[in-house]
């Protein structure tokens, strides 16, 4: 197959297609997900082309659709279903962390739950409350759980197909404002699969560590400290469950400086553990304490405060200059 | 004795008193609200839909971020706050923006939510009105708190809790239903039911009759009307005002409407229905109808309209005013207001802003 130049949302579409026509059993069902084609237009002619039994829109109930999904996952098929945006996924809560996550163990591995359940995530496309939330960390936390994060076209594919195809319930992450990034792709090139971080760009002073809507950013701040005379590594850390220690602490003790940078609050969050696994496994090659560039410990903020919020640039910079160069 | 099926079963069709070509209909039950009622509620649903249409615009230039309009369901928005009393409550969703401001909301505060400066820009104790909600149902639970806790404290107050008919399906709008029923609390929860949640049409919420039938289950009395008939509205939510407020425990209203137009500006309504639908739905709008009633009473004279037009001309001059002023939020509001005693935490936070805002300006 040849390069095609794709946005992530076309990719995420081309996933769920190849996917639904590779595995009868794959099904794909949610709140507009039909006719509609999904209010970012993932699903987009999936009824079409495989008829209402295998895309189709559910009654307006997100508890519903995640614990019909595990009695349709228990029952041989492969559910895929999307939550509207992250905030609305709050209703299904119980179900993902009472049954999704524990239905492999506590039947101890019999009762197996492919489920994917699909959330445009996080900010930083203006929108009003409820619908740039990161909820990642709840679901990070949550043990049973596998959570996924895209940052690019090729992986949002890639994942995608993987995700659909795992045992196991995977939370696939899509970056909401990356859904219109477009890339030149080849689709049938394999991808490191869930569970690989990749180095992003190479460099030798300081490590970037992102995923999903901040890897863009974190790969502007790379290119603009070149620029300044600072080579930064930036390593997409793509799966946060399960957690690709070994490349990323092959990737820290490289510069022996890092940052990560996430935009979800900080505060008892994947950035935090993030900071907290490679201290305790990288403590002797590193140079300065590791630091964060998150969002702030409060709520999605307005439209027009999310400026302030939302990982700059200039943040990461900052973060990246306080590495106690001096002591080095 | 009543039967528990008179006591719980909504009317066979939804209760019409005045049809679409402007036609008086008795009801054995429900009585034609009074002439200055109706003079009244025509002015205002001349407003509510004028705002509508100029918060749309509004949407164009840039000046909101997002409105879910609720152009065509005036008639709720208007009757839903006409039979509250001043200390009455109101539970508004998204798509309320013209019942909030017919509440007596300023109507600049009312739309900071969407123009996009803060969550909400009201003080909910002024009027009584919560903060709109958007997670789907779940305002209909604290409604029922509310009522409750009015009934603790002796006083009389009734909570007029929207949803629209995609909401129902939400497992919220079921436990607030059993809780107000179980606690007998005043609530009146009124269902606008324009037919659609965003692309999903109501076949796909609900196979039951009506659903004003939802009520039964719970215990709760069910009532249905035509949404677009202003008298019919009033009367039927009069009465379910009444009764929760003599103590009979909630009300289920159903409205029957449409939703004229998309969603919000965002959608896009031909992907899934086509304008055959929504033909004769403009037929039975609700300012048509009772502008024609009126007129025909001789309760409408063209001064009377010209004014209802010039006060309606007003508010969106005062909309369009209010929103093309710039405003400029305080970052440092981001903090503020997160707990009674700000956290060392958030505070190290705000400094941070607040210095590096400061390195920006220099
Ligand atoms: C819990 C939750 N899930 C999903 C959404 C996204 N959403 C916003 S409005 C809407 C449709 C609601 O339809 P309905 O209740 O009929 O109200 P209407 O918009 O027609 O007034 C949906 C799915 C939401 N706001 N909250
Ligand atoms: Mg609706």
């Amino acid at each position: 197959m040849t390069h095609v130049k794709l946005t992530m949302a076309q990719a995420l579409n081309q996933a769920l297609r190849d996917a639904m026509r590779a595995d009868e059993t794959v099904l794909m069902f949610g709140e507009d997900v039909g006719a509609l084609g999904g209010v970012f237009r993932i699903t987009d002619g999936l009824t079409a082309e495989f008829g209402e039994d295998r895309c189709f829109d559910t009654p307006l109930a997100e508890s519903g659709i995640v614990g019909m999904a595990v009695g349709l996952a228990m029952n041989g098929m492969r559910p895929v279903v999307e939550m509207q945006f992250d905030a609305f996924g709050y209703p299904a809560f119980e179900q993902v962390v009472s049954h999704v996550a524990k239905m492999r163990n506590r039947t101890r591995g019999k009762v197996r739950l492919p489920i994917v359940i699909r959330t445009p995530y996080a900010g930083g496309i203006g929108g009003v409350e409820h619908h740039c939330d990161s909820s990642e960390s709840y679901y990070a936390h949550t043990p049973g759980l596998t959570v996924v994060a895209p940052a690019t076209v090729a992986d949002a594919y890639t994942l995608l197909r993987r995700a659909i195809e795992f045992p196991d319930p995977v939370i696939f992450l899509e970056p909401k404002k990356l859904y219109w990034a477009k890339e030149e792709v080849d689709l049938t090139e394999d991808q490191p699969g869930i569970g690989q971080a990749v180095v992003r760009r190479e460099g030798a002073d300081a490590t970037l560590i992102a995923y999903g809507p901040t890897v863009p950013v974190a790969m502007e701040a790379a290119h603009v400290a070149a620029a300044e005379g600072r080579q930064l590594q930036v390593v997409d850390l793509r799966s946060l469950v399960p957690f690709d220690d070994e490349a990323v602490c092959a990737a820290v003790r490289s510069t022996g400086r890092a940052v990560v940078v996430a935009e979800a609050s900080g505060f008892a969050s994947v950035s935090s553990e993030i900071v907290a696994r490679v201290t305790e496994r990288c403590f002797h090659s590193l140079a300065a304490p590791i630091r964060r560039v998150t969002g702030f410990d409060i709520p999605y903020p307005p439209p027009m405060l999310e400026r302030y919020h939302l990982p700059s640039v200039d943040r990461i910079l900052d973060a990246v200059d306080d590495l106690q160069w001096e002591d080095s | 004795m009543t039967t528990v099926e008179e006591r719980l079963l909504p009317s066979a069709e939804p209760v019409q008193l005045i049809d679409q070509n402007g036609v008086r209909h008795e009801h054995p039950q429900y009585r034609l609200p009074a002439d200055e009622v109706l003079v009244d509620g025509y002015a205002q649903l001349v407003k509510g839909r004028r705002i509508n249409d100029q918060a749309g615009a509004l949407v164009r230039q840039g000046r909101l971020a997002v409105y879910p309009s609720s152009h065509g369901q005036e008639a709720c928005q208007v009757a839903a706050t006409m039979v509250l009393r001043e200390d009455d409550w109101l539970f508004p969703t998204y798509r309320d923006t013209v019942s909030i401001i017919s509440r007596g909301v300023d109507p600049i505060e009312t739309l900071t939510l969407l123009r996009g400066d803060w969550h909400s820009g009201y003080d909910p104790y002024e009027h009584k009105v919560a903060p709109q909600a958007t997670p789907l149902a779940t305002q209909l639970v604290h409604a029922v708190g509310v009522a409750h806790a009015a009934r603790l404290k002796g006083e009389d107050t009734v909570v007029m809790a929207l949803c629209g008919d995609g909401g129902t399906s939400e497992g919220d709008f079921h436990e607030a239903l059993n809780f107000a029923a179980v606690f007998k609390a005043p609530v009146v929860f009124f269902i606008q039911n324009n037919e659609y949640a965003i692309s999903v049409p109501l076949a796909r919420q609900t196979v039951a009759p009506s659903l004003a039938h939802k009520g039964i289950g719970y215990g709760v009395p069910g009532e249905r009307a035509d949404g677009n008939d202003l008298a019919g509205l009033l009367a039927v939510l009069g009465q379910a005002v009444a009764k929760a407020r003599a103590g009979e425990g909630p009300q289920l209203v159903e409205a029957h409407t449409y939703r004229v137009q998309a969603h919000t500006n965002a959608d896009d309504a031909t992907r899934y229905r086509n304008e055959a639908e929504v033909t004769p739905w403009l037929e039975r709008d609700p300012i048509k109808r009772l502008d024609a009633y009126l007129s025909e009473q001789g309760l409408l004279d063209d001064n009377a309209k010209q004014a209802a037009e010039s006060a309606a001309e007003q508010a969106a001059d005062e909309l369009r005013v209010g929103l093309m002023e710039d405003v400029s939020p305080d970052p440092a509001d981001l903090f503020r207001y997160l707990h009674t005693t700000q956290t060392s935490q958030i505070k190290e936070q705000a400094a941070f802003l607040q210095d590096e805002l400061a390195r920006e300006e220099a």
